[in-house]
């Protein structure tokens, strides 16, 4: 097995789950100038709320892919539910105060879902069922599932269409301007709370599907998965430039590249000192080079000082 | 006698405990051009802000048979009401064509205004041809003359009214604003009511029929814009006589 190229395979798909994830962080910062730490939870709540549709639904005898998508479709719409709910209540009353402190209800809203999961859904670890097709392939010495590959593709899909309703839509011109600057987007009759409300909600959905794909990818799912997940996405949203949505794709297929290259190769190269299981190490380390060498990122523009 | 289009009672704009704007009343009138003239720090963008809700203020705002002061700053532009703020506020990293359809987007809500905002803006490239070479450029890359034809075309994208301008003369070349000038006199004969806020005070009477000289945040000359050329005062602090 060439593992060069099995790691590619990986990381590609890891990545990709990564970019979902980044884009809410990305969005929310180009918006409000705020990292919206409660958006790992969010992709959670995702996974669990899905999870909770699928055992529901497991003996219903419908096709799985069905079932599936019904899952999917219930994580988005609470996990819509959730987001707006937390900008109205942790960061609106907050808007124009000092940005440290949206930051701090952030967390704190962050702590809260993560200990209402543990005390809805438990400590321990959930499998998820295989609801989707997982044959795996041979492909060019690497092993493919094709659920890798429906990862791969949602996800392109996904990221795809956010960028026409970005670039070529109406909600997505006033998104942009409102980003730019939102007093004189008010002056074009953009009410900045509808367009903020929006941002979060598409935040949310993306983050509903990249916490259903990322639960069916490793088949497990548990109440701090998010916290994690989170931090690694906010790092490819920082690597690609935050603010930037191109950004935060490129950022997270890179860091999901690096995270399987370097969990891939990390044994050979230490002489078996150090093993896969350092695997997380590599994000933050990407993390900390990044806010050293280029804390604009990628493809960021230079940006002034914000808490 | 022309129906009176703004009317501001008693204006009051508070910056913490600094007053810049400290009690002033004023008429617009419908198709009118007025301007409001004075020195820097005399309150003038404070009240076109205050006019456009976009600061907190005392006392009242009347547009039309409306009163204005407890509306957001969004809600409007759809009754007609529109600035040019100071510094001219183009979106960079938007194309011209996009600056110019931020302008049309309360009217992009219902298919009716959809269908004319084509026209409206060819008529805009027509009146500001710069602008039409350099539609697909970001704005950021624009001159300051051609943001500020931007700002305005970008304005009048919204069908306004009442237009309100502050500075459009801010930081351009003379020629430019000559170019500037006789672009906001066309709008004007088109039937768009006009109050302009200026620092070049000769060029603003010049300009407008009546005018108003703020200092300090009070209004203390108001009059026919030949009467506010001659009077000795205006003369020796505005226009350096």
């Amino acid at each position: 097995m060439d593992i060069f190229l099995q790691q590619i395979v990986n990381g590609l798909t890891l990545g990709s789950i990564y970019a979902l994830v980044a884009l809410g962080y990305t969005m929310v910062y180009g918006i409000l100038g705020l990292i919206n730490f409660a958006h790992g939870e969010v992709v959670m709540v995702g996974a669990m709320v899905a999870l909770m549709v699928m055992k529901a639904l497991a003996a219903s005898g419908l096709p799985a892919p069905i079932i599936f998508l019904i899952a999917l479709f219930a994580a988005a719409i609470a996990c819509m539910a959730l987001g707006f709910t937390i900008e109205r209540i942790a960061y609106r009353p907050l808007r124009n105060a000092p940005r440290l402190a949206p930051l701090i209800t952030a967390i704190g809203v962050s702590i809260v879902l993560q200990q209402m999961a543990m005390i809805i859904w438990g400590r321990s670890y959930h499998s998820v069922p295989q609801l989707l097709p997982s044959e795996n392939h041979e492909f060019f010495g690497a092993q493919i599932t094709e659920l890798q590959v429906i990862i791969l593709i949602v996800a392109a899909l996904t990221m795809a269409g956010l960028m026409l309703l970005v670039n070529r839509t109406r909600l997505g011109r006033a998104m942009r301007a409102t980003a730019e600057n939102p007093a004189i987007a008010g002056l074009m009759g953009v009410d900045a709370n509808r367009i903020i409300a929006m941002t979060f909600l598409i935040g949310s959905a993306l983050g509903a599907l990249a916490g259903v794909l990322v639960s069916a990818n490793y088949g497990i799912a548990h109440h701090h998965m998010g916290f994690i997940l989170g931090l690694k996405a906010f790092t490819a949203a920082v690597l690609g430039g935050i603010g930037n949505l191109g950004g935060a794709m490129v950022g997270g297929v890179l860091l999901g590249l690096i995270e399987a290259l370097g969990a891939g190769y990390i044994g050979d190269l230490t002489g078996g000192i150090l093993g896969s299981h350092y695997q997380d190490v590599f994000a933050f380390f990407v993390l900390i080079v990044v806010l050293v060498f280029r804390p604009s990122g990628l493809m960021g523009e230079k940006v002034s000082e914000r808490a | 006698m022309a129906q009176a289009l703004l009317e501001a009672l008693n204006l009051e704009v508070h910056y913490g405990g600094i007053s810049a704007v400290k009690g002033i009343s004023f008429v617009v009138e419908q198709g009118e051009m007025v301007c409001l003239i004075g020195a820097n720090g005399a309150g003038k963008t404070s009240t076109l802000k205050a006019l456009a809700r976009m600061l907190p203020c005392r006392g009242e705002i009347h547009y039309g048979a409306e009163r204005i002061d407890a509306l957001p700053s969004h809600a409007l532009i759809s009754r007609g009401l529109a600035l040019v703020p100071e510094g001219r506020g183009v979106f960079a990293r938007l194309s011209v064509a996009e600056n110019l359809a931020m302008g049309a987007y309360h009217r992009t809500s219902d298919r009716a205004g959809t269908a004319d905002i084509g026209k409206d803006m060819d008529r805009i490239y027509g009146l500001l041809p710069r602008l039409a070479e350099r539609r697909e450029q970001l704005a950021g890359t624009l001159s300051g003359g051609e943001q500020q034809m931007l700002a305005i075309g970008r304005a009048l994208m919204g069908r306004p009214k009442l237009l309100l301008l502050d500075e459009p003369s801010m930081g351009l070349a003379p020629i430019v604003v000559q170019k500037v000038f006789e672009v906001i006199r066309s709008v004007a004969a088109d039937g768009v009511t006009i109050l302009l806020v200026e620092q070049n005070a000769r060029l603003a009477l010049e300009t407008c029929a009546r005018g108003y000289v703020m200092e300090s945040g009070k209004i203390t000359l108001a009059d026919s814009a030949a009467a506010l050329l001659a009077d000795p005062r205006v003369r020796a602090a505005y226009l350096g006589e």
